[in-house]
């Protein structure tokens, strides 16, 4: 188990990088604390993956230091890390038991055999695997399959960290829910640093302390889920996170009042804009937008409702802005074509040039 | 799998039908009618039965031939598969490298058999050939048309000069098949070279190598050209493998009936052999998995 | 319209579809909804003509269809990977099936326009497939369903491969994409989410047969089986035995709870009861709710999924906000009265929440 930093780790797949686009990961300083539970989250491209290789040490870092418990260890290759990583494919042994799968890493660090057996029966029982452990781990089913490569992971009680890249893609979502619950709950029982590798908001957020949200090879965010989804940084962060993600809207400040499609926007605060500003917009997320009668509500159109079963979506019109709200099972839908809506004070946000603008104390 | 009827492309197999029918199947049915029967000439043909079967089982001579190809095939499979995988092994998976190392492995494959056999004829030779006469100029005494060893010798390297690059390409393409995250996850599990052999690349490998074994048996087993070019199945009789003693019992001593009779079994023996290499490695301790499902 | 009857496909003595009938209208979009190997994918090769039932028939437009191969219907199909054809640009992918039928230039121009236009992709139709993005490529797949104006339209889970947001942005596209075509749209997917959303009408397989059809919502508020709630439940369906005596159920141990107005006319004994994870509330330990362990908690932002523990039964609840609690931590899992829904032995329903 181990502190983890990264500093001033940046790294491009040409050999002779000449500008800042050609660097998939773009500078960047990240401190993953002994035992923390680690996300994250982006879209394809991110430079997420690239980020992950940098610290199993499958691949070096075009600049920048990898340091495991203040030791640098950026020039080491994976098998002297200490690192257990699992892919987004299953990876088993076809000609190996389960057991001898579970064993192998155990296996070729020459560690005796009966500590070997005891740990393997433990950990076979702890991800429900006894019952296979002399089957072939080819005639498994893919969830299955996944836990042998997670087990593969956890077996070794020394790792500094177990990273996680897309691990549940191959998995159905009824089988989702049960492998990331376990995978929570092995968390807590062993307390491995885990680094979570995705691009499904989620499961970042059910499965991190902390996510760390990127895009385009930069850190857009590192926050609690509650606070990426409460009061993201930047308005990336607002629409990749959600779902619907956050309603951002253009907007103009006069005389420190918002104002949108020409009406006045009551936010329960003031607005000072820092200087320079040029695009301002407000965020405010499906889930704080409220279909409301009051005399100062916004007048929308109501284009389309979609039915999510326990929530609706509203997809409504102001003028020539699209925005989303969500009506939770039991709340009465907007009649007619028209109606109003007002937005929760507390989590309507104002951004310039994407950027939150923090509110004034 | 049960498909949706289609009769147009049944149009697509006929001519494929129709070319084995008249180059295997009938040719195949007129030995077998050739070996129960007996003929003095003149296209007087009369029946015998089983005769020539039981001759050609019985006699020493095929069982003799037989050996030695039994021999050849074993040892030229105990050379090229293990010798095809470490080149295969050791090629570059990317770059430069790869196109050069393909390029030079499928050289030889494009040279016609018997101008190989011309090659290593001479090439072995005593008098003008490079390898012949270096080697007896140090002092080994090496002539393949005295010397039953050294005949052998001269055939079995030619045979895996000329068709180790095959076993070599099949593997290699099973070898970069295998997804990096094979690798990388047996790094992380502080998995040896061998143990990398051992788990990943041999269990991949298994479907390609079959082929690879059944290939390299099937046309060591029938080798005709090469020895009939360099050694004639000589000196003596050391390189008259079964398919040279055939040639030499059909065409040089016109036995038409004990001749077919021969062929049919080495036909069976072929087919007999290949079914077994198959069976074997099949077996579920060789075959792959179904992939990533 | 296409009619399967009574169609079973069995493989190697195993059966992959079992008696499964249906008929689609054109004009909507057909939901196959049901896990990994229920069937979804055998029964859309079906339909393609790419096999051939084992027995049934297959009716499109009146006409028995059952033996025709893909060839002869106008069939179009994507796919979960993304299936283009690399060395064609994509301008020539879309207008492949174009090209095939020998339709006239003038035509294929305005048509895969029209359809790289709809699709968002009409700035790369001189490149090719590989340099476009995941979501990009399948758009390419999709446009080229869409010029080939089919009369049957098959997606196999064609949003699985693709990142969360691209699949939602495409998700609320695909409806209005394929609709105005008048052809019969079918589309697979493991995910009830995506169900309702985007489906007319939903089927859901379990096994290789049809466990229920209806419109989404009434399956999701009406599950006429136990099975059909659970495929339509994400999370999943709390799920426990009881025993009904009067106006209690007994859940085993001291677990007593009161029985909801829609339950009350049902007879007294043993019944199934199922429970969707944003009706069951928590507390702490007090009072007659179900005493139970916290085994972890998720929290999505917004929300909070605490899985909890009892009598060997694992329950979901799903509550709004963020709220800190550990696992080993001693709740009250407090279930709402009126939103159980109740299943006989059989697994039929019997009892289902006024909605």
């Amino acid at each position: 188990m181990a502190q983890i930093d990264l500093k001033n780790i940046a790294h491009s797949y040409a050999a002779a990088p000449s500008s800042e686009d050609d660097f998939a990961l773009k500078k960047l300083d990240v401190s993953w604390k002994d035992g923390g539970a680690y996300a994250l989250l982006g879209p394809s491209g991110c430079g997420k993956t690239t980020l992950l290789n940098i610290i199993s040490g499958l691949l070096q870092p075009t600049q920048g230091a990898v340091l495991f418990n203040g030791a640098d260890i950026t020039s080491k290759p994976p098998e002297a890390r200490n690192i257990a990583q699992v892919f987004q494919f299953p990876v088993i042994y076809d000609t190996m038991t389960v057991y001898q799968n579970l064993a192998f890493p155990l296996h070729n660090r020459k560690v005796p055999k009966r500590e070997i057996d005891v740990r393997v029966r433990r950990l076979a029982d702890m991800l429900e695997l006894s019952k296979y452990l002399s089957r072939k781990a080819r005639d498994l089913s893919a969830d299955e399959k996944q836990k042998i490569s997670l087990g593969r992971g956890l077996i070794r009680e020394d790792v500094a960290a177990i990273l996680f890249d897309e691990p549940l893609t191959v998995i159905d979502p009824q089988l989702k829910w049960s492998l990331r619950s376990q995978l929570k709950r092995l968390h807590a029982e062993f307390n491995h640093t885990m680094i979570y590798v995705t691009h499904d908001q989620t499961e970042a957020l059910t499965f991190a302390d902390q996510v760390i949200v990127m895009s385009e090879g930069e850190i857009v965010q590192t926050a609690s889920p509650q606070d990426l989804f409460e009061r993201p940084a930047h308005t990336f962060v607002g629409r990749f996170i959600g779902s619907p993600g956050m309603n951002v809207l253009p907007c103009a400040i006069d005389n420190a009042n918002v104002v949108l499609a020409g009406h006045e926007v009551n936010i329960g605060r003031s607005v000072t804009l820092p200087s320079g500003a040029e695009r301002i917009e407000l965020g405010v997320r499906p889930e704080f937008v409220k279909i409301s009668t009051d005399e100062d509500a916004l007048p929308v159109t109501v284009e389309a409702i979609e039915d999510a079963g326990r929530y609706r979506i509203a997809r409504l019109r102001l003028h020539d802005l699209q925005l989303a709200a969500i009506l939770p099972d039991g709340a009465a839908l907007p009649s007619g074509g028209t109606t109003g809506v007002s937005f929760d004070t507390e989590n309507a946000h104002i951004y310039a040039d994407g950027h939150l603008v923090e509110r004034q104390a | 799998m049960q498909k949706t009827h289609d009769h147009k492309a049944l149009w697509l197999v006929a001519p494929a039908l129709l070319l084995v029918a008249f180059t295997a199947v009938i040719p195949l049915m007129t030995v077998v009618n050739y070996s129960v029967q007996d003929t003095f000439g003149n296209n007087q043909f009369f029946w015998v039965g089983t005769e020539w079967y039981r001759e050609i089982l019985r006699s020493d001579r095929f069982h003799a031939a037989f050996l030695r190809q039994i021999m050849f095939s074993a040892t030229i499979l105990a050379i090229e598969i293990p010798l095809g995988l470490a080149i295969a092994l050791s090629m570059p998976k990317k770059g430069l490298g790869v196109s050069v190392c393909l390029v030079l492995m499928a050289l030889p494959l494009l040279i016609p058999w018997n101008v190989v056999g011309t090659i290593w004829q001479i090439f072995a030779r005593v008098d003008i050939g490079l390898l012949g006469h270096t080697l007896n100029g140090l002092g080994i005494d090496f002539n393949y048309t005295q010397n039953a060893g050294a005949a052998w010798a001269t055939l079995i390297i030619m045979d895996v000069w000329h068709w180790t690059s095959l076993v070599v390409l099949l593997c290699y393409a099973g070898l970069v098949a295998i997804p990096p995250a094979y690798y990388q996850a047996a790094r992380i599990d502080g998995a040896s070279r061998w143990a990398v052999f051992r788990y990943i690349e041999l269990p991949k490998m298994s479907r390609v190598l079959l082929i690879a074994v059944l290939l390299r048996f099937m046309d060591s087993f029938m080798i005709y050209t090469e020895p009939f070019v360099v050694t004639g199945g000589g000196p003596g009789n050391a390189t008259t493998f079964l398919s040279v003693d055939l040639v030499k019992m059909a065409i040089g001593q016109f036995d038409l009936g004990p001749a077919a009779a021969m062929s049919v079994i080495y036909f069976l023996i072929v087919i007999l052999v290949s079914w077994a290499f198959y069976t074997i490695m099949t077996r579920e301790d060789f075959e792959p998995s179904g992939g990533a499902r | 319209m296409l009619e399967l009857k009574s169609i079973t496909k069995h493989e190697r003595g195993q059966a992959h579809v079992e008696g499964v009938s249906l008929s689609l209208e054109p004009g909507k979009l057909h939901i196959l909804l049901g896990p990994t190997l229920s069937g979804k994918t055998t029964l859309m090769r079906l339909m393609a003509g790419l096999d051939r039932p084992t027995s049934g028939e297959i009716v499109m437009g009146g006409q028995t269809i059952t033996g025709v191969p893909v060839r002869k219907r106008n069939v179009a199909m994507v796919y979960q990977q993304f299936v283009n054809y690399p060395s064609l640009s994509v301008y020539e992918n879309i207008a492949s099936p174009l090209r095939v039928r020998g339709a006239a230039r003038r035509d294929i121009r305005k048509k895969v326009e029209g359809a790289a236009e709809v699709l968002g992709i009409k700035e790369f139709l001189s490149r090719r497939p590989n340099e476009l993005s995941g979501g990009q490529q399948q758009r390419v797949a999709l446009a080229r369903a869409l010029v080939k104006e089919a009369s049957l339209v098959l997606l196999d889970e064609p949003l699985a491969n693709l990142d969360y947001k691209l699949r939602e942005e495409l998700r609320t596209e695909l409806p209005r994409i394929f609709k105005g075509s008048g052809a019969v749209i079918v589309y697979a997917t493991s995910e009830p989410r995506e169900a309702m959303l985007i489906g007319d009408s939903v089927t859901c397989l379990h096994e290789g047969r049809i466990a229920s059809t209806g419109t989404a919502r009434a399956l999701y508020d009406h599950p006429n089986t136990l099975v059909t709630a659970k495929i339509m439940s994400d999370p999943p369906l709390n799920t426990i035995r009881i025993e009904k005596k009067g106006a209690v159920l007994k859940l085993g141990g001291s677990s007593r709870l009161h029985v909801g107005t829609h339950m009350e006319t049902l007879a007294d004994g043993p019944y199934e009861i199922g429970l969707r994870a944003h009706h069951l509330g928590i507390s702490a330990p007090a009072g007659d709710g179900i005493k139970a362990v916290v085994a972890t908690t998720e929290v999505t932002g917004s929300e909070t999924m605490v899985h909890a523990e009892f009598m060997e039964t694992r329950w979901v609840s799903l509550l709004h906000g963020v709220h800190a609690l550990n696992a080993g931590d001693k709740i009250s899992l407090n279930p709402d009265a009126d939103k159980l829904f109740a299943f006989d032995e059989t697994g039929a329903l019997v009892a289902a929440p006024a909605s």
